[in-house]
């Protein structure tokens, strides 16, 4: 059965649930009344998010001489979070394509919530680039549509143009593979719940799924495939949002590393941002037989080799600039670590490198407040890395003259806020609205991970009588 | 015309499993398993032939790769050429990036939709088959009685054997369940 038999790894969840019982355990949160956490949870995000709204709205009327750039900081607050966003989302793609492929079961108790992660993350995302465009009004500009223009096409040489497609894409396919997988839980909220609008909703969204074995054949097929396209999706976008940087020739950014660096940083950021939304919903959910120890450590290792990579390309930055013999790639470095935004640059070494150190140890990645303290860390430290990336290559660049420094505005740090509250916010009512875990998903790996421990329990028994 | 069904509900999919293997090599007609997870193997042992889906995924990222590249290079080198840093007009490799990102776009939505299409699901539909708990915790073997020597008791007997916890005789009209 399902216990722990030895030399094989612990049950996938816990408990020995049946499947009526994980039905009935994934779908209580969304069919009890919502408790005082959720309700102030959602007060400050809406609150965060309205003071954002303000923000927003006085730059997009008074204009962008709201913010702190000059003319050689232009790209400072509004492309920091940019990234820090894009780079959160990463890990849900990761979670639902890239271990799907891999065949980590683990992943189902993970999954849904970390893609709902990526569809918010990447709405928080959006809203950087279009404020920074200046005229967001015209924001479909960016598009290439007949236009009485001319018509005047896009520049599709232009890496701003690539990611525009890259970003539109990734949230695309992101909404819709999360909606894929959502198709059979809908029809189970649909079969169990009250009449009434809620489900109502279910039913029309359910697309009239009833659980035959040959949609679910076909579903499976799609489900695959728009995993094998979501994986090089998710290292694409990332790797074109490090080309934002790398075409340029600005010293600091001009680096090839820049593309396998910015997915890692990326995919280091979401496991982070995974395990600190996964770490509170776990308990205020009651999830812990569904998100165990195990997820958690497994997610802390995923931080950990990340963590590494990020450190070796910071390593490999340094020693380029220093073996090129370019003297301003050379001044760009020792300016990041020793001019006057130092301490932005060992913030983000510290988070980035020496926090996740910790997680060598099992005692660590077992202790679930640590983790949960670490992880937000890392979160800051990610931050800086992109801060460190755009401020500190822009503000000492080839002439002294043009030097400057940088400070945001209360209006940018305040769209900084807002973003955090669209997300929570977002993330409150999925909670509230979506089952967390991806039931049928769960159920069928808890099935096949249970089989094969009935299959091994009894030569595991044979040996223990002898 | 009617169809005389018979439904057999069971607990587990391995039961479902080896009920519907059963059923397939005393070649009676199974119409479908209905399941609230996927189950390995159902696939084989209903005698499904692959899915085909691929093709559609296939069709869709090609079309969408060809599309874009031709586009781009007919609006940046036919329709308004612009010197832009003296890069050619037809800069292919620059255009590689958005060419793969509306491969994956189109490949991906033509998918989710050919699978849509071909497994009539649509929005507001209510679903065809239903019995308690296919959704939950029961799995369903639906067989079809055309002929005579499956008549509704022994098809009973047979899903009984095979562990069934509730079975129902349902007829239903044309292409209902």
């Amino acid at each position: 059965m399902a216990e722990a038999v030895p030399g094989l790894a612990p049950p996938l969840i816990d408990g020995n649930k049946t499947l009526g019982r994980i039905t009935r355990d994934v779908c209580a949160p969304i069919e009890r009344r919502p408790g005082a956490a959720w309700w102030a949870g959602l007060a400050v995000s809406l609150a965060a998010l309205a003071a954002g709204t303000a923000a927003v709205s006085y730059q997009i009327a008074v204009g962008i001489g709201t913010w702190g750039v000059n003319n050689s900081v232009g790209w400072a607050f509004g492309i920091t979070n940019f990234v820090f966003w894009i780079g959160i989302g990463h890990a849900g793609t990761l979670i639902s394509a890239v271990l799907f492929l891999l065949r980590q079961r683990w992943r189902t108790s993970v999954n849904r919530a970390a893609e709902a992660m990526t569809l918010f993350a990447v709405m928080c995302a959006g809203i950087f680039p279009l404020i920074h465009v200046g005229r967001p009004w015209l924001a479909y500009w960016l598009a290439p549509y007949p236009n009485f223009r001319g018509p005047l096409w896009v520049n599709f040489r232009s890496p701003l143009a690539w990611d525009f497609f890259a970003v539109s894409t990734y949230f695309i396919i992101s909404a819709t593979f999360w909606y894929v997988g959502l198709i059979p839980d809908l029809a189970t909220m649909r079969d169990r719940m009250r009449k009434g609008v809620r489900q109502r909703i279910a039913a029309f969204l359910s697309l009239g799924w009833d659980g035959s074995a040959r949609t679910w054949q076909r579903y499976e097929l799609v489900y695959l495939l728009l995993a094998g396209l979501a994986t090089p999706l998710v290292f694409s976008v990332h790797t074109i949002v490090s080309w934002d940087f790398a075409t340029a020739v600005i010293p600091g950014w001009h680096a090839t590393i820049f593309a396998p660096y910015f997915v890692a940083g990326a995919i280091f950021s979401g496991m982070a941002m995974v395990l600190t939304l996964m770490l509170v919903a776990r308990v205020v959910l009651q999830l812990q037989e569904y998100i165990t120890i195990r997820h958690v450590d497994v997610m802390a290792k995923l931080v950990l080799a990340t963590s590494g990579m990020v450190g070796l390309a910071y390593l490999t930055e340094f020693f380029t600039a220093m073996y090129s013999g370019n003297p301003y790639e050379e001044f760009v470095f020792l300016n990041r670590a020793m001019g006057p935004f130092a301490w932005a640059y060992w913030t983000m070494v510290g988070c980035n490198v020496g926090v996740p150190l910790l997680f060598w140890f099992r005692r660590v990645r077992q202790n679930l407040w640590l983790v949960f303290v670490l992880s937000l860390l890392v979160n800051v430290g990610m931050w800086f890395e992109r801060f460190v990336i755009i401020v500190t290559s822009l503000h000492r660049d080839f002439l002294p003259s043009s030097w400057s420094g940088y400070t945001p505005t209360i209006i940018e740090v305040t769209t900084l806020i807002g973003t955090f509250g669209l997300f929570f916010t977002c993330y409150l009512l999925f909670c509230r609205f979506v089952p967390v875990i991806a039931i049928a998903e769960v159920k069928g790996a808890m099935m096949e991970d249970r089989h094969e421990r009935e299959a091994l329990a009894p030569a595991h028994a044979e040996e223990a009588v002898a | 015309m009617s169809r005389h069904l018979s439904v057999g509900l069971f607990d587990s999919d391995h039961d479902v499993l080896a009920a519907a293997r059963a059923a397939r090599s005393a070649g009676w007609p199974i119409v479908d398993v209905y399941s609230p997870h996927p189950i390995h193997g159902i696939d084989e042992a209903m005698g499904l032939p692959r899915s085909r889906l691929s093709l559609a995924c296939l069709v869709g990222g090609i079309f969408g790769a060809a599309f874009i590249l031709w586009f781009e290079i007919w609006t940046a080198a036919v329709d308004w050429p612009l010197n832009v840093g003296g890069k050619p007009f037809n800069s292919l490799p620059a255009f590689i990036p958005i060419t793969f990102e509306m491969m994956v776009l189109f490949g991906g939505l033509s998918a989710v939709v050919a699978l849509l299409v071909v497994a009539r699901l649509r929005p507001g539909k209510a679903p065809p088959f239903s019995a308690a708990g296919v959704t939950d915790d029961r799995f369903a073997l639906v067989l079809e009685r055309t002929s005579a020597p499956m008549t509704a008791a022994r098809v009973r007997a047979f899903l009984e054997a095979h562990r069934a916890v509730g079975i129902e005789e349902r007829v239903v009209g044309g292409e209902d369940l």
